[in-house]
């Protein structure tokens, strides 16, 4: 596939791994925080941990929207399926995710309510269309890049007096949770995580542009690579996280300036603007409460507003008892850190989020890298 | 969540700000709604059945030949792979 395929060439790879190993300074360590889910699954798919130098290691980042949605607003969408009746559609990600009591949307599918699994809000729009004597609720989640996408379906639900169609929104913010780690305590205060600098997203900045990284870089002193989610746009991006780490400069830098301006997609940014504002505050998992986080749906569209529509009780679900999710996606501990992990806890039996999204870092261990570490070692004595 | 591929614009109905896609020779149909200035045979960046940018040529070009280049811009390349 072009744009692929010339992404994942192994030659170039291993020129590039050279390249890494003949700039890292052997005398110090190197901490990188690739902040989205797509960066930790290149990472582990393709085997780029491997080609690394053994001072240069990787801290997965929370950058998986599924995985940062907490038990609670699961919990309501479960609600608007069962007790309200609607017909809730949802994207795939999201059927399997553990809600409290044991439930979870497929679950919740399996005893009889109607969730329909749909790959776009167009799909979620045709379903009200064709359903004008149903409720359906789209159950919006997603970073900047699927945002955009949510408001366009408020808008022509809107146009069209589509009065059967309602939006969840939890619709989440990147900037504030790149913040929030960065003043985090583990950063701050413990030394429990160290970060040099970080590997930036990649769709999310191809909607809001580089310009919003800049007042971190700057603050925090911390290089950003915006990277593309392919194997040699990682490790391209790695080694221009080096060469920074090195020279001690903190700029935001563009690997991807295939799809990724400064500016971004400004159209996107207009129609997200028009239809969504901020919330005072939202809980994230493992993250907690962080203020101006998250989106929801502005006054003037409020008819179309799940929330407003439908009475919501407040849900007290947490995560299931010994997940370690929370300190994963804050970079703390990693998933073979889990009791849970490939014991209770596998793609088949999800006990926390981080193993049911195929971008979660527990799901990328276990499909690509369970046998990494051993097999390493193996390697080494041999 | 936040994954999207490239595919080229076979066709385009401005009417409905809808074009029909080849990903890897798998027609789809996709909105429009968010990009501008879109031409038959770009690249655009696929998300949940939404291009949500365009794919610039010149700048993939530019980034495989810095790629291309990695080793040679490196003083003493290793002759053995890591």
């Amino acid at each position: 596939m072009k744009y692929v395929d010339e992404f994942r060439q192994k030659d170039v790879a291993r020129k590039i791994a050279d390249a890494i190993a003949n700039t890292v300074d052997p005398n110090r360590t190197y901490h990188v925080m690739e902040f989205c889910g797509g960066h930790t699954h290149a990472l582990f798919r393709y085997g780029v941990q491997d080609l690394m130098p053994d001072n240069l290691i990787f801290v997965h980042g929370p950058g998986c929207p599924v995985c940062v949605l907490p038990v609670p607003r699961i919990d309501n969408a479960i609600e608007l399926a069962v007790r309200h009746g609607v017909i809730l559609c949802s994207y795939g990600d999201m059927m399997r995710v553990p809600a409290s009591k044991k439930t979870s949307l497929i679950k919740a599918k399996a005893a009889g309510a109607d969730v329909r699994m749909v790959y776009s809000t167009r799909d979620a729009l045709k379903i009200a269309r064709d359903n004008p004597d149903r409720q359906v609720t789209f159950f919006a989640i997603g970073f900047e890049t699927t945002t955009p996408p949510t408001a366009v379906a408020i808008k022509l639900a809107m146009a069209e007096g589509l009065e059967n169609f309602s939006v969840f929104c939890n619709h989440v913010l990147t900037p504030p949770a790149i913040r929030h780690i960065l003043q985090s305590p583990e950063v701050n205060d413990y030394g429990t995580v160290s970060i040099d600098g970080f590997l930036g997203p990649s769709h999310v900045s191809s909607i809001i542009g580089t310009q919003p990284y800049e007042c971190f870089a700057e603050e925090f002193q911390k290089p950003i690579i915006i990277t593309g989610f392919e194997p040699l746009d990682v490790m391209q991006a790695t080694l221009m996280l080096v060469r920074q780490i090195n020279d001690g400069r903190f700029e935001v830098e563009n690997e991807y300036s295939r799809v990724v301006t400064r500016e971004g997609n400004r159209k996107a940014q207009d129609l997200m603007a028009e239809v969504f504002e901020l919330r005072s505050t939202f809980e994230w998992r493992g993250l907690g409460e962080m203020p101006n986080s998250a989106l929801r749906i502005r006054n003037t569209f409020a008819p179309f507003d799940a929330e407003k529509r439908f009475a919501l009780t407040e849900s007290t679900g947490r995560d299931v008892k010994g997940c370690e999710c929370p300190a994963i996606l804050r970079g703390v501990k990693n998933p073979t850190d889990c009791k849970l992990f490939g014991t209770v806890c596998t793609p088949d039996n999800p006990q926390g989020s981080c193993m049911v999204s195929s971008e979660g870092s527990c799901a990328a261990y276990w499909s690509y890298g369970r046998f990494r570490l051993e097999c390493r070692e193996k390697a080494k004595a041999a | 969540m936040c994954l999207a591929l490239p595919a080229k614009i076979l066709s385009i109905d401005d009417d409905a700000e809808t074009a029909v896609v080849s990903l890897a020779g798998v027609k789809k149909e996709i909105s429009l709604a968010l990009v501008e200035g879109v031409g038959i045979g770009d690249f655009v960046l696929v998300h949940v059945g939404y291009a949500i940018n365009t794919v610039n040529p010149e700048e993939a070009e530019k980034t495989l030949a810095l790629m291309a280049d990695a080793g040679l811009l490196n003083e003493a390349p290793s002759e053995t792979p890591v």
